[in-house]
């Protein structure tokens, strides 16, 4: 039957299947030449430095969502942890820096409390699938609620301001003068995410239980313990895109992240991440972030209203995950 | 000293005595006693329900007996924890083998158990080196046939993936192999291959449990059989002095 479905799909679709990975990188390319042609001075260093600071966000939540939909999960709270550490580090960082007038550890202080935020209501999120057995896509929807709920409670809406100036100068240092600091630590987030996927239990784990949760089950992993080291991981990282966005503003808006779980599932899954679980892998997740990236700024420049970069990447993740879905049932037809 | 030796080596490994399960007013189990001993391959056959696959899921620990005992090398096994059952030697593999498809043969092989090695001294990383050669050694030792054992499981075939499945549970000294039904899904070769493999199980000294249906596969392989019908042990024979017609008489019970 899946037979049949091959020789009836047409030319167009079996190019794409085909495809898969290193078209995704040929698609970037494509993006990038065009708007290099179409969009005057995106082909510059600032431009490219602005693709690096855009991409920079989806990015970093798409590493963590990269870890979790590899496991046959799906985390759609990135984007409200993210909003959630942001404005909790903002009001930290006010307060200590008020009562105390020391600058440097105010700052760290609060950078390291929100890391921990982040993690924390990530490990909650695997605490929940993994001991309650409630779907992933109930648990993480419901904690997108709660904590966007609270990061608007915490603010009574309004954006956290008068931060220290500091704050707002190392968020936007250039190293030699053209590498956003942002870039940097995402770059160093980047090959932290892919030795652990690779080199680690951590990671080998979030294969196998993505393979076949049952198969681990009766391996010995620890299927919970990990699945919760999965979700929280995302929240690290989501807790890391909060804390470069409050630098880089200097500001806590609680409107942070809104809609960016879009963009990072979608990063992921054009990446070549599967949806079933069990396969993806993080390079490929760079280079779905760079196409996301690319189109936002390409857009911005060419004057296009940014909000059809939602729509092109909404409609990009769909066709993404129709072509995984080919791609799976050949593979199960074999 | 060597007749002591030969005395150990007739204990039982595996005593199981009188037990009986029961699902509510269902007795899957009803007072089946039988001994394993080392190297050997004893059938479990019965018709479906005769209370097979519960008979096996209580010594693999996933089900506690409501009456009876079970012991293991002389100890009596209370814990209802498969990975206590299976870190004692007692490995079960279902129909279903538990690989992960979508991991190379020597991960699915070390899964849960994967060989460490330290980065700069502190941390702790997959030694993928090691767990390859350590894989090639086992399964050369089987015979498995397997050219690259970084292939995914997923692209191997059904065969192939049942001997890894028995590579796997026998790759951490296994004493006592239980298996469901590891020849259904198989062509000939395959079958035959399989039959093989349990055949040098036995003379490394692992003894097997094994269930099928396929009566030609118990006759080639088993030394002794137990039947079951309805919960209860019918008869326990030795293979040689049985036939085809016989068991499968005492299987359905039409004859006594």
């Amino acid at each position: 039957m899946a037979d049949d479905q091959e020789k009836t799909a047409s030319p167009f679709v079996a190019v794409l299947v085909g495809a898969s990975k290193q078209w995704i990188l040929l698609i970037l390319i494509a993006f990038f030449a065009f708007f290099s042609l179409a969009a005057p001075g995106f082909f510059s260093v600032l431009g490219v430095t602005n693709i690096a600071v855009y991409t920079a966000e989806p990015l970093l939540l798409a590493l963590g969502e990269t870890f979790v939909i590899i496991s046959g999960g799906i985390d759609l709270s990135v984007g409200a942890l993210l909003g959630f550490t942001g404005v909790v580090s903002a009001l930290l960082m006010k307060a200590l820096w008020l009562s105390t007038h020391n600058v440097t550890p105010s700052i760290l202080i609060s950078a390291v409390a929100g890391l921990g935020v982040g993690t924390a209501l990530g490990a909650i999120n695997g605490l929940l699938i993994a001991k309650l057995k409630v779907p992933p896509f109930v648990v993480t929807l419901g904690m997108l609620g709660i904590a966007r709920g609270c990061t608007f409670i915490l603010t009574a809406g309004h954006s956290i301001i008068g931060l220290p100036e500091v704050l707002g100068i190392v968020g936007n240092y250039y190293i030699f003068g053209f590498l956003p600091i942002s870039a940097l630590i995402t770059v160093m987030l980047v090959l932290l995410a892919c030795f652990i996927l690779a080199k680690t239990r951590l990671g080998r784990y979030t294969y196998s239980i993505g393979g076949s949760r049952q198969a681990s089950i009766r391996s010995g992993v620890p299927v919970d313990g990990y699945t919760i080291r999965i979700y929280a991981l995302s929240g690290f990282m989501a807790a890391w895109a909060g804390i470069l966005i409050l630098a880089r503003f200097s500001t806590g808006s609680p409107l942070a992240g809104q809609n960016s779980e879009l963009n990072s599932i979608a990063a992921a899954v054009i990446g070549g991440t599967s949806l079933m679980g069990g396969i993806g892998t993080i390079p490929g997740t760079v280079v779905g972030a760079l196409i996301v990236g690319v189109l936002l700024v390409g857009l911005v420049i060419m004057n296009v209203q940014p909000y059809w970069q939602m729509v092109s990447v909404g409609g990009i993740l769909i066709l993404a995950v129709f072509i995984d879905n080919i791609r799976y049932r050949r593979g199960n037809a074999e | 000293m060597r007749e002591r030796r030969s005395d150990m080596d007739r204990q039982a490994i595996l005593k199981v005595e009188s037990i009986c399960k029961y699902f509510g007013g269902n007795h899957a189990v009803q007072d089946v006693s039988f001994e394993i001993y080392p190297g050997e391959v004893v059938g479990l056959i019965g018709d479906n329900g005769a209370g097979k696959s519960t008979l096996i899921k209580m010594i693999a620990g996933v089900h506690r007996p409501t009456r009876g005992s079970i012991s293991w090398m002389g100890k009596k096994l209370e814990e209802t924890n498969p990975r206590e059952v299976r870190d004692r030697g007692i490995e079960t593999i279902y129909q279903d083998l538990a690989l992960a498809d979508n991991l190379r043969v020597s991960s699915n092989l070390f899964l849960g158990r994967e060989q460490m090695k330290k980065l700069l001294g502190i941390i702790e990383i997959l030694d993928e080196k090691t767990m390859l050669s350590q894989a090639k050694e086992i399964l050369s030792r089987l015979d498995i046939q397997i050219p690259d054992l970084r292939t995914t499981v997923r692209d191997l075939s059904g065969g192939q993936r049942q001997s890894i499945a028995i590579g796997k549970a026998i790759f951490w000294e296994a004493k006592l192999l239980i298996m469901d039904e590891p020849t259904a899904a198989l062509g000939v070769i395959e079958r035959a291959n399989i039959l093989n493999l349990i055949k040098k199980l036995r003379d490394q000294g692992v003894s097997v449990i094994l269930i099928s249906h396929n009566l030609t596969d118990v006759f080639e392989v088993t030394d002794r059989l137990i039947v079951l019908r309805r919960g209860v042990k019918i008869r326990e024979l030795l293979t040689r002095e049985t036939s085809e017609s016989e068991l499968v008489q005492l299987m359905i019970g039409s004859a006594n």
